[in-house]
């Protein structure tokens, strides 16, 4: 297997080379135009054309006895472009619901397709291995030819795409805005709609009518995870398109019993399920550990704070036991022999047998938690009417919220108070700090 | 006998579209058409998975294997819908072409073991279906696939019959139901599990492309004329059975392939009422539009 | 005394994309009239919702006559806002009044004439049986309001709870919508209403319940229903907590943390 794999790099075989090319060349076009369909909320929509081309290369060649790629294409784009308007149609103008209007389109077209299919079958000319191929998808078969065209389309509309990418930006982000500033946006529309069915048409061959879904949506889906700027989502999808027809090549030269198309899905899906859990802010994983996170970091200021305010009008560094600090807080023994390991280890805390009290840094720490919290508390029962009971649990879950341009907002309108509802001393705002 | 197996095919895609109606009346209802079309693809995987894992071809394993499949689609969408915050739509296609992908993976590695490829699933072939009997005590009691499917359409019927008010519930306004105490993830996934049923018994016969075709096209034909949901079940139904008769005609007139005809024709139905049927069809609101500028090209007297 | 018939206490909730709710707390006496008001976005609707157990909580308790709702659900009915339902579905107004009676049929029973003649006496309620057998997509927006406000009627209830039924209706169906309130208060039945007309407030109602996020004051509307609290609720004043629920939503805070 390492023997074919190093084969396949070689790149001596053109097979290869053709595979190849037409996989990265099909995956970057389909993947940056899905990410245009994806934001449209039409996710699905290159699954049902996908279907429908079929009725349209059946006819093609019915009509003109030929299996020229061209001739194929062309009828191809026909009838996925007649698909298409049967969708919006069907949505615009009758009680048909978007996602029927779709599964209707993709059946009827389908079934239509199929049926010509079994009567070319029957045909004196009778060959239509060729046409099979496009419906299942099966890259090694790829031609010199095939890749040209190929080439040539994804070119087109990856082309296309840069050059008005800000125009579609606008018209899909705000429609109302862009026909208020005079924007031809049903002709944007219907751009888009041409460059998805190119794509569609030309990606058969290689994934196959089922399968083309997943090639135009999953990249944009996963390239989602990653950003919020739409010129680094349309980037991202379409490389992780680009490395899905790579993987899709090389699996089917290995082996060559293996389809090209499922492999390319198989390899966009993992991309897709890393960018999932693992993509940073928008993944789960970050989404879970910022949480995770959150909740250690209330634990310790919570801690703190109690220390702070067992040393309060005293020794403001005294010492403090362990069942001391568990009457202020409802932490199990465990817990918070976690949490005070951990503040000791940051150097917040110091401790000797049984008894804990603030180091230098960690009374800074816990005066400045604490003025924002009994400035949370003031503003809570001041401008909301709370209260001073029922203020104090509310502030304990929110004040570790607060970034210090809240805290000077709040102590500003607050008027600089020195004492919270409760009748405690907010404590001054640290100046080394900066404020 | 030509006209029985003419008998035992037509029987065969009446109760696919039978079945196809009832589950799909209430995915329509519940702007899940697209669900449908996502179950009735990874079943696939669920077939070839529970052969390779048992060796067997038996019915129930097979069932089993595409409901399992089919409730791992449903709860995978929703996963990633809700938790993974990506669009609806966005979450069937993710999750459907994946297990399709894995299904025809398995069939590819295990070619020699697997009896079933891309095409058959794509175009069934409800032709052959009668030369599959079923022999239940030396006696050849017809078709295999009538059997199955009979028994699925029978479910059918049962969760109609114990369930049609909580799904029609369910379907109009979920707040509702559970206001009312209705169970919306306990009916939500019984369906499910009926449409991955639906689609794995007329997988033999018809393919997952034309299923669906029989699950979303009768159900919406009699969805644009219906005042009842009974009405649309019923109509769904008609139309699904009168395709299934005029499409065995239509493929024996051209020599084509039955099911695709039984779909063609159901799409057939689903234009002409479109176009003229009712008071929403095509032709009556033009005719409207007519007669209000005839009013307003008349002076008023 | 008896129960209250809703009970809110303590109740947080933290919503997707939606407002947060903190620390509502009020109860709704018996046999009165109440409206929810706040601005648009102040968690209205979402504290509907929550009440009705639609959206999970992060914390609190809701008691309804001094049980769970699933002990209480007969006793409670719930009209949803208009635009939550696809009026395309094939359905007649009867059989849409007839859901009002599912909650009490058996699993296997049918809706008997008893329940029929339930449904026909909340159409002739909100004016609207001689439209009983017509499919709901011919209604007004008005009309389909009323079939709402019929379904909830035909559940015989004694516990009213109403998102927005006044929302976009017609003059006709507000009067039908305020008599039926009335009749309601009548017959010691507690209607709960969420709603977003500040001048209509004190003549359709006796009590009200003003949010925004938090609760600002729940009471009698003489009591509760000033110029201070109202300007506390619809005043830029509120401007720091909108600005931390920003915060707890960018932190995915589900529950209380601390």
């Amino acid at each position: 297997m390492g023997q074919l794999f190093l084969e396949f790099w070689r790149l001596d075989d053109p097979n290869v080379v053709w595979v190849l090319a037409g996989a990265v060349l099909l995956g970057g076009a389909a993947g940056v135009i899905g990410v245009f369909a994806f934001l449209q909320k039409r996710a699905l929509i290159g699954d049902a054309l996908a279907h429908a081309a079929l009725p349209g290369v059946a006819t093609a060649f019915i009509l003109f006895q030929t299996r020229e790629l061209e001739v194929i294409l062309a009828g191809a784009v026909v009838s996925c472009a007649l698909g298409i308007l049967a969708i919006d149609y069907l949505v615009d103008h009758t009680r048909i619901k978007p996602d029927s209007a779709l599964a209707i389109v993709l059946s009827v077209f389908f079934a239509f397709g199929a049926f010509e299919m079994t009567h070319i079958q029957q045909m004196p000319v009778g060959n239509q291995a060729g046409l099979d191929k496009l419906l299942f998808g099966q890259a090694a078969a790829l031609t010199a030819d095939d890749v040209r065209v190929l080439g040539i389309v994804a070119a087109l509309i990856l082309v296309v795409a840069a050059l008005l990418f800000d125009r579609f930006r606008v018209v899909i982000f705000d429609r109302g805005f862009a026909r208020a500033i005079g924007m031809p946006v049903r002709f944007y529309d219907f751009l888009l709609s041409t460059l998805l069915v190119l794509a569609v048409v030309i990606g058969l061959q290689l994934a196959g009518v089922v399968l083309m879904a997943a090639v135009i949506l999953t990249p944009a889906a996963a390239a989602r995870y990653w950003s919020n700027r739409l010129g680094l989502i349309v980037i991202l999808a379409g490389l992780f398109g680009v490395i899905a027809g790579i993987v899709g090549a090389n699996v089917s030269y290995i082996a060559p019993r293996m389809p090209t198309g499922p492999w390319m899905v198989m390899a966009i899906t993992a991309i897709f399920f890393v960018s999932l859990f693992a993509a940073p802010e928008r993944g789960l994983y970050a989404r879970w550990r910022r949480r995770a996170r959150l909740r250690r970091r209330v634990a310790e200021e919570n801690v703190l704070r109690t220390l702070f305010k067992l040393g309060e009008g005293g020794d403001q560094r005294r010492w403090a036991g362990v069942n001391e600090i568990l009457r202020y807080r409802s932490l199990s023994p465990v817990a918070l022999g976690r949490v005070l390991r951990r503040l000791e280890a940051e150097g917040h805390l110091e401790h000797a047998d049984d008894r804990w009290r603030l180091s230098g840094a960690g009374l800074e720490r816990a005066r400045a938690i604490t003025r924002r919290h009994r400035l949370w508390e003031l503003y809570l029962t001041r401008q909301v009417e709370l209260s001073p009971d029922q203020v104090h649990d509310d502030a304990e879950a929110v004040e570790h919220l607060l970034t210090p341009e809240m805290e000077r907002a709040l102590a500003e309108e607050l008027g600089t108070p020195e004492a919270d509802p409760h009748g405690q001393a907010i404590p001054a705002d640290n100046p080394r700090a900066g404020g | 006998m030509y006209w029985m197996d003419a008998i035992w095919i037509i029987a065969i895609a009446s109760l696919v579209g039978i079945s196809g109606a009832i589950v799909g009346a209430f995915l329509v209802l519940r702007r899940m058409s697209m669900l449908g079309d996502a179950i009735s693809h990874s079943v696939l995987f669920g077939i070839v998975a529970a052969f390779l894992l048992t060796s067997s071809r038996s019915v129930p394993v097979m069932l089993i294997g595409a409901g399992l499949v089919g409730l791992l689609t449903a709860w995978l969408t929703d996963f990633l819908h809700r938790r993974g915050q990506l669009q609806e739509d966005a979450s069937i296609g993710v999750v459907f072409t994946w297990l399709f992908a894995l299904g025809v993976i398995l069939i590819a590695a295990f070619a020699g073991q697997v009896d079933l490829d891309q095409e058959c699933v794509l175009y069934g072939e409800i032709a052959f279906a009668p030369f599959d009997t079923w022999v239940v005590g030396g006696q050849d009691i017809g078709p295999r696939a009538f059997w199955i499917l009979l028994g699925v359409t029978a479910l059918n019927f049962l969760m109609l019959a114990v369930g049609h008010r909580p799904l029609k519930t369910v379907a109009f306004s979920p707040a509702f139901a559970a206001s009312i105490g209705i169970s919306v993830t306990f009916w939500h996934y019984l369906l499910m599990s009926m449409v991955s049923l639906t689609t794995v018994a007329s997988f033999d016969a018809v393919g997952a492309i034309l299923v669906v075709a029989m699950i979303v096209v009768p159900a919406n034909t009699a969805f644009m004329v219906s005042k009842s949901l009974k009405g649309m079940l019923v109509g769904a139904m008609g139309v699904a059975v009168a395709s299934a008769v005029l499409g065995y005609f239509l493929a024996a007139w051209l020599n084509g392939s039955i099911a695709a005809a039984v779909a063609m024709v159901a799409g057939g139905f689903f234009v002409v009422t479109l176009l003229f049927v009712g008071r929403d069809s095509v032709l009556a609101r033009a005719r409207q539009r007519r007669r209000q500028r005839q009013q307003a090209a008349t002076p008023a007297a | 005394m008896s129960e209250a018939p809703l009970s809110v206490r303590d109740l947080t909730v933290s919503y997707q994309h939606k407002p947060v709710l903190w620390d509502v707390d009020f109860a709704i006496p018996e046999g009165r009239t109440a409206a929810i008001i706040g601005p648009n976005g102040a968690g209205k609707s979402t504290l509907l919702k929550a009440v009705m157990g639609f959206v999970q909580p992060a914390s609190g308790e809701i008691r309804f006559f001094g049980d769970t709702l699933e002990a209480r659900r007969s006793l409670v009915a719930y009209v949803p806002q208009r635009s939550e339902v696809d009026w395309d579905f094939p359905i007649s107004v009867m059989d849409t009044v007839l859901m009002g009676r599912y909650g009490r049929l058996p699993l296997l029973g049918r809706p008997r004439a008893a329940d029929r003649e339930a449904a026909r006496r909340a159409l002739e309620k909100v004016g609207m049986l001689e439209f009983a057998e017509r499919q709901i997509s011919q209604l007004s927006g008005g009309q389909q309001q009323r079939v709402f406000i019929a379904r909830a009627l035909a559940q015989e209830a004694s516990l009213y709870l109403m998102d927005e039924p006044f929302a976009g209706v017609d003059v006709a169906t507000e009067k039908a919508i305020v008599e039926l309130l009335k009749e309601l208060r009548a017959e010691g039945k507690t209607v709960v209403v969420v709603h977003h007309d500040l001048s209509t407030v004190g003549d359709y109602f006796e009590h009200v319940v003003l949010l925004n996020m938090r609760l600002v004051a729940a009471g009698p509307i003489e009591e509760a229903f000033t110029p201070e609290t109202l300007n506390k609720t619809y005043g830029g004043r509120l401007g720091m907590l909108s600005e931390v629920a920003e915060r707890v939503r960018e932190y995915g805070l589900d529950e209380r943390t601390g």
